[in-house]
């Protein structure tokens, strides 16, 4: 596929003004702009439903360098809404790629800008927080841009979750080896790679739409029940949290990201909007518990307010960064929830207990 | 967990002199470790033999003892300062040894010294092949199948089960020396023959060879409380089969999904885990298929290395500083990010721009040796250059590196020194990149990067430029001399229209969080974006420009000087701003200095530097050659050129500008001519009358500086040479013969000169000053003319208008006091002589060049009675049939000190740390030219007399027998009956004199000196060395090596 160059102008809400030119792509898509510091792992990324309708931008300067690679995608879609990189790498190498970044963008009709300064426009988030930002290859008027910028729906107070599963009927997908356990998934916009580590240790997974209703899930007679990752603002989903509240205490609760979101307001807490929230593949998180340190994948950009935490919920796992909330746990309800991404993908993997933990739990139960 | 305070000292160990494989990057490390160390309250006690260090200066630790690195002395300073801890993983292979040395001679147990960072099972695991090997077994992870063998026959069994290629490594070795490749059955026998030879314990690990394969490096930290993090990933350039050392490397890693590099990841995770590496930093090497997800471990560093000072420049992390606080009992969570101020150590940092590594080779010191690369490390230093884009920052580095491309002659199909020129050469004649790749196998992704370089170079050649154009080129990291080249005109023209259409380049910092939090130090790079961020403030600055690359000529001391430019800069209350290219150095620590640029040392980014600092001036005398050769251009542009004028150095170097000045002066010199073409070589030399110096003029390091005798041998040099011209004249002197040298290093303010002391070199003239053992105070020159010496620098210094440092050359014999040079900068000996005196001559030089005065300082240099030796390191047992000899081409690549009230113990010292082992029993062997027949009575006899037993060829025999000296004779190189060589290989010779005679290669002087070498005997080779070795021998007997001083206490230092 021949990679086209046309020019792309980005303008954020405040009017910041950043050019490029496009390497996949063309025409006009507005978002929130997130900045994510993970130095691989674009394919993951880009395809995660977490990033859904949001703007890419991915600190690390060189992107596409070893092309797409069959498997690796954590949705059957690119999720993101565009992708914004210093400089794309047009021959990519890796014995395993199938075909370049540009060429998957394009056939997805999602934008790929680069030549922008890319770290300026980082920084211009991380000190003003993340904004609302569009691209455009037709317009060209920065005063009619940031207006459709200010235009698009802000993140806060925005249901994306709702519509981002990837499956609308429940879906069974069996263990890997020797079953030791069913898990009822709810799928708010899962990545693909929590069902893989849930599979690969023994669970069978059955896969329900987010909206699935309390009964229906108990119905299912799951051992555990999992709460998925997904896009938007958690506070927007108060039908979902009305689904999980009777649930908590029946089996064990396992929830990820918005999961762990979802599972904070059903217990209680409450969330906020970060300044510009957490993307990447290097935060160290403190396991209160043991004391140990997890290098971490993360991306979200809401988070549960400590201090909201009901006192039955122990807080078990820190943000090293900026002290946040990373993890939860109910001894009652026999609930927990982290914050980040042990599934990874892309990111490092010294969080994989944490899905020991849960099948083993499950598991147990079982047993007895 | 906090601070340990069931320990108040620590002993550190540093690596030494500088060898191939083991460099500047210790005293960075070093040095970082003590600071941290004292910070934390410790008491440190610091034992380096290497002063060209600015770890060893007086400040740096408590107690400081510049003393060979051996059990002997380490033990002796254990005893007398009872430390209670030993940090043996921040100097390199040098002091992991000497720390299992010491464990195994029972020293750190009978003194309760506990070893911190790496346990000595640690140590053992990591580093014996066999119990590495043992241990990837048990974590699941392959390493290439290999076995440790202790004779030929072993090694060719598994040859012929898993076949060839093998390569040979032998055991506890530094930089991979003797690990080599066999392709068959000959190969194999010659690379495990010399394997054996040169390990230590005599086993060398055979294994197969994944050449061809890409290599990977991850740094590896993990603390007390087991928490572990990576601090970087390195990508290779050149694949395996080529020492990480002499690749080409990237950061991070290029071509990894993250799936695969996440694989690497957890494995180094399990890998520092099993080794056991307690608190501390890592090196993990992989080997990763091409073509599929296999991957192997290769090898595991339990230490700081050369790589982690990469990493730690590469990523803004200080790996060595948090190493020390780790093993002084800290997590990593406990230790804040320096640079973030805000967040913790115990993270990954996140990069977003490319560093690329080159190594600087020296092949044209070696011209006997083959310059393809293999496993054995053979490059001399290295470059690093940031870019936001590969193509910028190899670039960067290409220019940072100092090699002019028209000197290089790489060879596309064979991994040689600068092979990545052959790439860009064969894409610019039209070879795809699939081909390149099956003839280099260097991953595609970097050579369609070189195409892009290249296509980008010829879409330049026409037209006029838009600003776009001109934009994209340099965002591509094109230098304005390629853009200049490719359309006929000059660096000035493209430097002007850059300006004229704004095309500057911005500074964007190394934050270690790629953007995500401030970053509150000012370590900065070039790149051509929108934003830029230095921080400058209204402070007055000064930039110091560094000395670049280490090569030989110019290595660590340079970097040392502008280390102390920077401290006198700050201490003044100026912005101290370095602008250096070499990741290796304490110049690149990004708390060295007020602001930081890792920049080339090219005229192009040093006067960008300098258009966004508006400095008050420029130092330009401290980094040798790399800054000075930059003066004219400097000036031109405008900047203020601190010191000596650019005119007063050309003045210095201009042969014959020079010669009117001595002779104006009234100060004697050799006679000297200038040959501007071949034709006039030959009636220049004959008026000086032979022997001569020939050499080309502007040169550091004595580059291609040879000593000729008659008509035939200047032919020679001129034809072998790339000739002569009018741009480039030879220079030729008289040869000095049988003068003794004499170095001075002085400082100037325009009104006074200070001698900072005189060395007294030990050979005689003709072997060059850097290469050359040399003793301060003098020791066999009369007062009176050490007064002349002093009173012709002076003289000297004010006549040229040196404002600053200068070094003087002088050769002395009988009355007779003569100049042959004079350098108005900083010099390779200025940290011996300020670690010999305790007046810090750089720093010194620096307030002069502020404006103070000599005068109102109030130096006072003490040798407190005792003498201190500088004994240079050489690299030949690195190149294969190279003639160990010693001329007027220098060739070490690092010095040691000794220090000691005699000048026997203080030279056997030196030696004995520069490597060289002195015996004080067994039996001499002594063969000289005729010339020096005479001369080696005495020498012989005091041998004799120290109990030594005699042995001589033949013609030295009988001289020796004539004169009553008890003597056997050794039979001539292949003559019958046991010869010399055999006599050396099996252990019966325990020092060898041999003075060379004829010309060529392969004589049996050669002969015999390569042998000595490979069987690690010591072989002098000049009767002015023998006589200092006897003092040395003598001294050693009696003890005087085992007696060991703190510098502090030496220098009467309070601390």
């Amino acid at each position: 596929m021949e990679y086209g160059r046309s020019r792309a102008v980005v303008v954020l809400e405040d009017g910041a003004i950043f050019e490029g030119w496009t390497f996949a792509g063309d025409g006009e898509v507005a978002g929130e702009v997130v900045f994510t510091t993970s130095m691989v792992g674009y394919q993951e990324t880009i395809t995660d439903p977490s990033y859904r309708g949001q703007i890419v931008l991915f600190t690390y300067p060189l992107i596409g360098n070893y092309g797409v690679i069959p498997g690796d995608d954590e949705s059957h879609k690119v999720q993101a809404a565009a992708v914004l990189v210093r400089e794309y790498t047009p021959h990519h190498s890796n014995w395993a790629s199938e075909r370049s970044l540009a060429a998957l963008l394009s056939e997805s009709g999602v934008m790929g800008v680069e030549g922008l300064d890319t770290r300026a426009l980082t920084r211009h988030l991380r000190d003003k927080g993340a904004m609302r930002g569009i691209i455009s290859t037709v317009e060209r008027d920065p005063q009619t841009l940031r207006e459709k910028a200010n235009a698009h729906p802000s993140m806060l107070g925005l249901d994306l979750a709702s519509t981002s599963a990837n499956i609308t009927e429940p879906t069974l997908m069996t263990a890997i080896g020797e079953e030791c356990c069913r898990v009822a998934a709810l799928d708010y916009g899962v990545k693909g790679s929590i069902y893989k580590e849930l599979r690969n240790r023994g669970a069978t997974v059955l896969a329900l739409p987010g909206s699935t209703s309390t009964d229906e899930i108990l119905d299912s007679e799951p051992d555990g029940i999992f709460l998925s990752n997904g896009p938007g603002d958690p506070a927007a989903l108060e039908d979902a949290v009305d689904i999980l509240r009777p649930l908590l205490g029946e089996v064990p609760v396992f929830g990820i990201c918005l999961g762990h979101q979802l599972l904070g307001l059903a217990l209680g807490c409450e969330t906020y909007k970060m300044p510009f929230g957490h993307h990447g593949a290097n935060h160290p998180v403190r396991n209160l518990r043991t004391g140990r340190i997890e290098i971490t994948s993360q991306n979200h950009g809401f988070s549960v307010r400590e201090g909201t935490m009901p006192d039955d919920v122990e807080l078990t796992h820190r943000n090293l960064y900026d002290g946040t909330v990373e993890g939860l746990w109910s001894p009652e309800r026999r609930a927990w929830s982290v914050q980040y991404h042990p599934e990874s993908s892309p990111g490092p993997r010294d969080s994989g207990y944490l899905f020991d933990e849960f099948v083993g739990t499950i598991s147990e139960k079982v047993a007895t | 967990m906090p601070r340990r305070d069931d320990i108040s000292s620590i002993l550190i160990i540093g690596s030494g002199p500088i060898v191939i494989g083991q460099a500047a990057e210790f005293d960075y490390s070093g040095t970082q470790a003590c600071h941290a160390l004292r910070d934390e309250g410790y008491r440190v006690i610091l034992v380096n033999s290497n002063p060209a260090t600015i770890m060893t200066d007086p400040e740096v630790a408590d107690a400081t003892y510049i003393e060979p690195l051996t059990v002997e002395t380490v033990a002796e300073v254990i005893r007398r300062e009872r430390p209670d801890a030993l940090l043996p993983t921040l100097g390199g292979q040098t002091a992991l040894n000497l720390a299992i040395e010491l464990h195994e001679g029972g020293f750190l147990d009978e003194f309760g010294v506990e070893l911190l960072g790496a346990s000595v099972e640690s140590i053992h695991m990591a580093e014996d092949r066999q119990l590495f090997h043992d241990a990837m077994d048990r974590i699941g992870l392959r390493v290439p199948e290999s076995r440790t063998v202790q004779d030929l026959a072993a090694a060719e069994e598994l040859a012929d089960r898993i076949g060839f290629p093998l390569i040979i490594r032998p055991s506890f070795t530094l930089g991979g020396k003797g690990g080599s490749v066999a392709r068959d059955h000959t190969e194999l026998r010659r690379a495990v023959t010399d394997g054996l030879d040169a390990s230590p314990v005599g086993s060398v690990l055979v294994e197969r060879s994944v050449a061809g394969w890409k290599e990977f490096e991850l740094e590896v930290m993990r603390d007390l409380a087991d928490n572990v993090v990576v601090v970087c990933s390195i990508e290779n350039v050149d694949p395996m089969g080529v020492h990480t050392g002499d690749s080409i490397t990237v950061a991070p890693a290029q071509t990894l999904s993250d799936r695969q590099y996440q694989t690497l990841r957890s494995a180094s995770l399990r890998i520092i885990r099993e080794i056991g590496v307690s608190t501390g930093g890592s090196n993990i090497q992989f080997a990763v298929d091409p073509e599929s997800d296999d991957f192997y471990v290769i090898e595991m560093n339990p230490r700081v290395s050369r790589s982690s000072a990469l990493a730690s420049k590469a990523t803004g992390f200080p790996i060595a500083k948090i190493a020390a606080k780790l093993a002084a009992g800290y997590t990593l969570d406990e230790i804040p990010n320096d640079i973030t101020r805000a967040t913790p150590a115990s993270f990954e940092p996140a990069l977003d721009y490319v560093v690329t590594k080159i190594p600087r080779f020296a092949f044209e010191k070696f011209p006997a040796a083959a310059s393809r690369l293999t496993t054995r490390m053979h490059s001399v230093g290295e470059v690093m250059a940031i870019g936001r884009t590969f193509t910028e920052s190899l670039l960067k580095a290409m220019a940072s590196l100092e090699v002019d491309a028209g000197d290089v002659i790489p060879n596309l199909d064979e991994a040689s020194a600068y092979r990545i020129f052959a790439v860009f050469d064969a894409l610019r004649a039209g070879m795809d990149i699939p081909e390149i790749f099956e003839r280099t196998k260097i991953d595609p992704f970097f050579i369609a990067s070189i195409a892009r370089i290249v296509a980008s170079e010829g879409s330049l050649s026409s037209g006029e430029w838009s600003r776009e154009a001109l934009l994209e080129a340099k965002r591509i990291g094109l230098p304005d001399e390629t853009l200049a080249a490719a359309t006929g005109s000059s660096t000035e023209v493209v430097r002007g229209v850059r300006r004229a259409l704004g095309v500057n380049p911005t500074y964007k910092s190394v934050d270690t969080c790629a953007g995500e939090f401030p970053a509150q130090t000012p370590y900065y790079y070039s790149t051509y974006e929108t934003e830029d961020e230095v921080a400058r403030g209204d402070n007055p600055s000064v930039v110091v420009l560094g000395s670049g690359p280490n090569r030989i000529g110019q290595g660590v001391e340079f970097d040392y000087a502008c280390v102390h430019a920077s401290y006198a800069l700050k201490d003044a209350g100026y912005d101290a701003v370095m602008v250096n290219s070499n990741p290796e150095t304490v110049s690149t620590d990004y708390d060295t200095s007020t602001r930081l640029y890792f920049e080339p040392l090219s005229a192009e980014h040093a006067l960008e530097v300098i258009r966004r600092e508006k400095p008050d001036g420029v130092i330009l005398q401290f980094g040798g050659q790399s800054p000075l050769k930059l003066a004219r251009e400097l000036e031109k542009s405008g900047a203020k050129v601190l010191g000596t004028s650019p005119d007063a150095i050309d003045l210095a170097e201009d042969r014959s500008r020079f010669g009117r000045l001595l002779s104006d002066l009234g100060i004697p010199h050799p006679r000297f001519g200038t040959a501007f073409t071949a034709d006039e070589a030959r009636p220049v030399a004959r008026e000086i009358g032979y022997p001569v110096v020939v050499r080309p003029s502007y040169v550091l390091g004595g580059r291609r500086m040879e000593i000729v005798y008659n008509d035939e041998d200047l032919d020679l040099y001129l034809n072998a040479s790339t000739g002569t011209s009018p741009e480039h004249p030879t220079l030729i002197d008289k040869f000095m013969e049988d003068y003794v040298e004499v170095d001075v290093d002085a400082v100037c303010d325009g009104e006074d000169v200070y001698v900072g002391g005189i060395m007294e070199h030990v050979e005689e003239a003709g072997v060059h000053s850097g290469d050359s053992s040399c003793v301060t105070p003098p020791i066999t020159i009369h007062r009176a003319l050490l007064e002349r010496v002093e009173e012709y620098t002076k003289r000297l210094a004010l006549a040229v208008g040196v404002v600053g440092l200068m070094n003087v050359q002088f050769v002395v014999r009988g009355d007779d006091v003569m100049v042959i040079e004079c350098n108005p900068r900083a010099s390779r000996t200025v940290p011996f002589i300020s670690k010999a005196t305790g007046v810090p001559l750089a720093k010194v030089a620096t307030r002069v060049l502020l404006g103070e005065k000599l005068r109102d300082m109030r130096l006072w240099a003490s040798t407190n009675g005792h003498f201190s030796v500088k004994a240079p390191v050489f690299p030949f047992d690195r190149f294969a049939d190279v003639d160990p000899l010693l001329g007027p081409e220098m060739r070490s690549t690092g010095e040691a000190m000794g220090i000691d009230r005699s000048f026997g113990g203080a030279f056997a010292k030196a030696l004995i740390a520069a490597g060289q082992t002195l015996p004080v029993s067994g039996r001499v062997y002594i063969s000289v030219a005729n010339r020096e027949k005479r001369s080696v009575v005495l020498i012989a006899r005091a041998f004799a007399d120290l109990g030594f037993e005699l042995a001589a060829s033949e013609g030295t025999a009988e001289v020796l027998k004539n004169n009553g000296l008890p003597v056997s004779v050794v039979p001539k190189i292949g003559e019958l009956g046991d010869d010399v060589l055999g006599l050396i290989e099996e252990g019966g010779v325990d020092l060898i004199v041999n003075t060379p005679w004829g010309r060529g290669a392969r004589t049996d002087g050669y002969l015999i000196r390569r042998k000595a070498l490979t069987h690690g005997v010591p072989c002098i080779t000049t009767l002015a060395a023998a006589a200092a070795a006897v003092q040395g021998v003598e001294s050693a007997i009696r003890g005087g090596t085992r007696r060991v001083n703190p510098l502090q206490k030496l220098l009467g230092v309070r601390t």
